[in-house]
């Protein structure tokens, strides 16, 4: 009889999350499909990308869309779509590429959860000036990320899948600081 | 230092990489003679004041940008894209 191995996949932050600290919790988020959208030279893809997924192709510094289908603009000419499936139609105006398995996708939540990535990231996340529906490419301590305001509280986090132990080091030990001067 | 990106706003140093003298925008023909090939390369005006420089926006946006800096007041007066330099 043939043994039968079964693997599961595991999450990037399997064994690592959820965590709560003072005011703040981090989880993983699930996004679903990761696509990066990079329009081909000179085409609009934004008509497209409303008739197939809802919304629109978000300017730079933006992400359109809501919780289960985004668009989040992600560098110079290309938007990550996240959430579901796309559709093959974009494929004419723009090059899709999957990257579900590449990202570190956490939220962080809490009233102090400014204040927390205040310690980490050089750019004014202050919702007077970063408010919902604003994104940031930027840096996370040492690491490359992707910051989106999806709440009046909340931000959803992203950096390279393999950098997933220290995001959650990172972003836990200014958790931990923080709350300790409560 | 702060350096204003042209597409994500003014940004602080840390996200840049230097990319060396903008003069490297000026690539020689291929067929150039060998003087204008070591030009090209390995000399460099030095001289205090304004410079033209290339700086890449790699924790950013991941665009090239030609960033005019004064190199002795380090003010920084002004950035574009390197597509959309003057050649
Ligand atoms: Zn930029």
């Amino acid at each position: 009889m043939a043994n039968t191995l079964t693997l599961t996949a595991t999450s990037p932050c399997y064994g690592l999350l959820p965590k709560t600290v003072g005011t703040c919790t981090l989880t993983e988020t699930d996004l679903g499909t990761l696509t990066s959208v990079a329009p081909f030279k000179g085409r609009a893809v934004s008509d497209a990308l409303k008739g197939a997924h809802g919304m629109a192709f978000p300017a730079p510094n933006r992400a359109t869309g809501k919780d289960g289908a985004r668009a989040i603009w992600f560098g110079r000419d290309m938007v990550l779509l996240a959430g579901p499936v796309p559709d093959p139609g974009l494929g004419d105006h723009a090059a899709l590429t999957d990257q579900s398995d590449a990202w570190t996708c956490v939220t962080l939540s809490g009233e102090d959860a400014g204040a927390v990535l205040a310690r980490l990231v050089p750019v004014d996340l202050r919702p007077a000036i970063f408010k919902q529906g604003h994104t940031a490419r930027t840096q996370l301590g040492h690491m490359n990320a992707s910051i989106t305001r999806t709440g009046p509280d909340s931000f959803l986090i992203l950096v390279f899948r393999s950098m997933a132990a220290t995001l959650v080091h990172d972003l836990v030990t200014a958790m931990e600081s923080l709350a300790a001067r409560h | 230092m702060r350096l204003p990106c042209p597409i994500c706003g003014e940004r602080d140093r840390r996200e840049f990489y230097y990319q060396g003298a903008a003069v490297a925008l000026n690539r020689p023909a291929p067929d150039a003679d060998a003087d204008a090939w070591q030009d090209f390369v390995y000399l460099r005006e030095n001289l205090p004041g304004d410079h033209q420089e290339l700086w890449s926006h790699d924790a950013g946006c991941g665009a090239w940008l030609v960033v005019t800096r004064n190199t002795v007041t380090h003010a920084v007066l002004g950035a574009k894209l390197a597509s959309e330099a003057d050649r």
